[in-house]
């Protein structure tokens, strides 16, 4: 029923929908194979990007989209296979040759420099200016015709993410591109920011510029593309018209099997609380950092309360100031674990209690890349797993325990003995997940539990996730994919600018008053009557 | 065309063979240069490095020079893993003889057992003192422990120089900056009749295994490997960044403090205004030398020691001036960081079309 039939992506399909179709392609991969020392990134890879079409191109990490864009834009260069541009066999040597055919990316990280304009950084990304009033004419004329705006002469950390968002847009833009490719663009935007994307992208679409949208986010791959090439192991295995299909028929071509929901067990019963954070106010450690301002909320046993928001809204600095990383101590009593003041803890002590905390960066936050797995888990257990004995490290016993995380949550690796940074971010996920898992903590803070993560590993961490809390944990899931968030959360709050919403029921709030609080909408909840009351009709906000 | 690929796993085995290829590099360019200054380089080399150990005497003077090398370079690793760059062993090794070499002076009479143990124990303090004033402007003022430590070398030296100029000039000594020459009881024994291999040399293998025993097997040689590898890793568990500085300056003085009381009190017998040719220094290269492995660094330090011993032959036999021993060692750390690249990246040659420039 859910898969999709496998259809060949270069033939015509999909002309209905796309104007230029019948004459040469705007870009056509033929044959594309690119290979790194012990990996078939991309494995003859062929599809076809019409003008005026926006194609998607699915894929799990590691299924090799990053480098088939690299490859397009120049970075890399293909082993085998070739590129046609509008009908025409291109060697596509740098970025610079790409920019000037008329290819412009959108990185998925930003490279912009925080103390400067987003004037300065647009000339710094051209490939020549001469007059820097022109450019800003330019810039404007840009930025009106495509709807967005943007000051010319902020100084970019004063801006908002989907902010800085729009200025690596309107660099590609002011190329003139006749393909524009934007790799995993919404991951930093609140829904509100996405639809005006999208209407950017639509226009943009309507002028005959074929765009390359490369996302893990179904339902937008639905609203918005006409087309779609979906890669798994580096082969392509299959096309769609992502309009026909649903998002579980995707997700099931992307990783190749049935996809089945986590499963949230029946409703739980909550106990005591055990996590408790009180008017939490800290100033940031960081330049650009975000301060957090007053902070409440309370986790009880066998809860799991998402926080979603956009990222940089102090959701870093709430995980710091929750595991005890900070430079600066929380006032007292502002955080509590079972009810014990914890503020003035280091994050040993925190841990003692039961606390357990899984930070958003794997590598070198979360676990020692070029240590091994043994070591690894020795690392954050070695106190509540008795790993050490007279300080020394009790060899057996942690061997045994890291051998009891890979088994437990299946971890695909060689051994303990592995080096952390030689396994895939899933696999590497799964171990620090399982490594706080099996400490049996009574709260458990994670950050970012699926990032990059590919969709076997993802519901295998939610589903622990939910097993843990259904032994009396409290969770705390910090996530900005509100699709996580209501997959397994019971409850959610949202921050913005360093602030935090009031806990709500995940089953009585929708996403358009997510998306509303994500934009710093705080006001929604006093007592006060909101301000643009017209916004709020869609949504069901207030307790008014 | 030859071009580096990053591999996609350290190189295990490159991690053992560049100081090889160094090592092997240095002989080459070190040919090049006796060439150079006109003499026939494989004679040099053999003056250089053979000649010095191919009789018993030779390689006990080796294991003489080696000893305080391999003691230093241990306690500096284990910094150098942390993270903390302690460049002033030489200074701590220089106090370490003033505190130890000060007690024996005092008790210039004693012919008790306990002064040599209670020496000891003021060298050690006395490295660890001077390697206390880094930790702590690092600790409190964020100051450079490179620069810091760096300057407090000079500051060592002229103190000593001082001394033994002035308060603690040997009484009947004809004026020179000498001290007294310290109490038989104040003297190291020696281990091999014949020879002037003392119970330092001893002392350095036990400082090996205890320091592989501290780095590998302890939880706080593991805190250590973590503060240096992965910083943010370190304050997400809790291994304060702080304590790591305190403990291995304080340990690296106290060992470069106690190397220097070994010279001291084994082959000088004395103090003076020089009392090492820049083992606090030198040490730095047998740490990266050895993979700031405590094992590796005793092979290590015999390398290093080899220069010393064939730097002073050459003058003797060649003529060479005394630089040619620190050109040689400089050559060698420089191919060793070099050839370290290699760990990370393997070498591909031939020519791959049209290579990105890189935006």
């Amino acid at each position: 029923m859910g898969v999709a039939t496998v259809t060949s992506t270069t033939g015509e399909a999909g002309a209905n929908t796309v104007k230029g179709a019948g004459g040469p392609a705007q870009l056509e991969v033929r044959g594309v194979t690119k290979a790194f020392p012990g990996c078939l990134a991309n494995d003859d890879i062929s599809f076809r990007i019409e003008p005026g079409e926006i194609h998607a191109l699915l894929g799990e990490n590691g299924a090799g989209k990053s480098t088939l864009v690299k490859i397009i834009y120049g970075v890399l260069q293909a082993d085998e296979g070739e590129l046609i541009w509008e009908g025409k066999p291109v060697t596509i040597a740098s970025p610079h040759d790409a920019r000037e055919m008329g290819i412009g990316l959108v990185f998925q990280h930003f490279s912009l420099f925080e103390t400067m304009t987003v004037l300065e950084n647009i000339a710094l990304a051209m490939n020549d200016v001469r007059d820097m009033d022109a450019l800003r004419k330019q810039v404007l004329e840009v930025e009106k015709t495509y709807g967005l705006p943007l000051d010319p002469d902020r100084h970019v950390y004063t801006l908002s993410v989907g902010e800085r968002q729009r200025i690596e847009i309107v660099r590609c833009l002011l190329q003139n591109p006749k393909l524009l490719i934007l790799d995993e663009p919404t991951s930093v935007l609140t829904p509100q920011e996405v639809e005006k994307l999208f209407e950017t992208l639509r226009r943009l679409a309507d002028e005959g510029c074929a765009i390359l949208y490369i996302s893990h986010k179904l339902h937008e791959v639905k609203a918005l593309c006409q087309k779609a090439t979906v890669l798994r192991g580096g082969k392509v295995v299959g096309g769609c018209d992502p309009r026909e299909e649903t998002a579980k028929s995707m997700a099931e071509m992307m990783i190749g099997q049935k996809l089945t929901a986590p499963d949230r067990g029946k409703s739980r019963e909550f106990g005591d609380v055990r996590l408790a954070v009180s008017n939490l106010s800290l100033e940031s450690d960081e330049q650009f950092g975000t301060d957090l301002k007053g902070i409440n909320l309370e986790v009880r046993g066998g809860e799991i309360m998402g926080v979603a928001g956009v990222a940089g809204n102090g959701q870093n600095e709430l995980f710091r100031a929750l595991a005890g990383e900070t430079e600066q101590q929380a006032a007292p009593d502002s955080i509590k674990i079972d009810g014990k003041s914890v503020a003035h803890f280091g994050p040993r002590r925190r841990r003692r209690l039961g606390a357990t905390f899984v930070p958003e960066e794997r590598n070198g936050h979360g676990a020692v890349p070029d240590m091994s797995l043994s070591e690894n888990g020795f690392l954050t257990a070695f106190r509540r797993m008795a790993l050490s004995a007279r300080g020394l490290i009790r060899e057996v016993p942690t061997k045994s325990f890291a051998d009891n995380i890979i088994k437990t949550f299946d971890v695909r690796t060689t051994g303990s003995g592995a080096e952390a940074g030689s396994l895939s971010g899933g696999n590497l996920q799964k171990f620090i997940v399982g490594r706080e898992i099996l400490q049996d903590p009574g709260v458990l803070v994670i950050s970012q539990p699926t990032w990059g993560v590919d969709a076997g590993a993802a519901s295998a961490i939610h589903q622990a996730l939910l097993d843990l809390a259904a032994k009396g944990t409290a969770v705390l899931v910090i996530s900005q994919d509100l699709d996580e968030i209501y997959a397994i959360c019971d409850s959610v709050v949202v921050m913005a600018e360093g602030k935090m919403s009031k806990p709500r029921p995940m089953a009585d709030v929708s996403i358009e008053e997510i998306g509303l609080l994500m934009g710093g909408l705080h006001d929604l909840e006093g007592n006060a009557t909101p301000a643009n009351n017209t916004q709020l009709e869609g949504g069901r906000v207030g307790q008014a | 065309m030859v071009r580096l690929e990053p591999r996609r796993q350290h190189s295990q085995a490159m991690v053992y063979l560049s100081p090889v290829l160094a090592i092997l590099m240095t002989l080459v360019v070190g040919g090049i240069i006796f060439a150079f200054m006109g003499k026939n380089p494989f004679d040099a080399l053999y003056t250089f490095f053979i000649l010095p150990i191919n009789n018993s005497y030779g390689i006990s003077e080796l294991f003489v020079k080696a000893t305080p090398l391999v003691i230093i370079a241990v306690g500096l690793a284990m910094g150098f893993r942390a993270n903390v760059w302690n460049i002033g062993a030489e200074g701590q090794l220089t106090m370490g003889a003033i505190f130890g070499g000060g007690l024996a002076l005092y008790f210039h009479d004693s012919e008790s057992v306990l002064l040599l143990p209670a020496m000891f124990v003021l060298g050690a303090l006395g490295g660890a003192f001077w390697g206390a004033i880094p930790a702590l402007l690092r600790t409190r003022f964020n100051a450079n422990e490179i620069l810091t430590s760096l300057m407090l070398t000079y500051v060592a030296t002229l103190f000593l120089s001082f001394l033994v100029h002035g308060p603690w000039r040997n009484p009947e000594g004809f004026n020179f900056p000498e001290s007294r020459p310290f109490p038989d009881a104040g003297l190291l024994p020696i281990i091999f009749e014949g020879s002037r291999v003392h119970l330092g040399t001893a002392v350095a293998v036990f400082v090996v295994i205890a320091g592989w025993l501290l780095l590998s097997k302890s939880v706080i040689g593991f805190q250590l490997r973590v503060v240096g590898k992965a910083p943010q890793a370190a304050r997400h568990v809790g291994f304060r960044q702080k304590r790591m500085v305190w403990f291995t300056l304080l340990l690296g003085g106290a060992l470069a403090g106690l190397a220097g009381l070994f010279e001291v009190s084994g082959p000088i017998g004395q103090l003076q205004p020089s009392i090492s040719p820049g083992y606090g220094f030198t040490a730095i290269i047998v740490a990266f030398l050895g993979r700031l492995h405590p094992v590796g660094i005793l092979f290590g330090g015999l390398i290093m020691a080899l220069t010393y011993l064939g730097g002073e032959l050459a003058q003797i036999t060649l003529g060479l001036p005394n630089a040619v021993t620190g050109l040689f060692q400089g050559i060698l750390l420089f191919f060793l960081l070099a050839s370290d690249v290699l760990t990370k990246y393997r070498i591909r040659f031939g020519s791959i079309a049209a290579k990105g420039r890189t935006a």
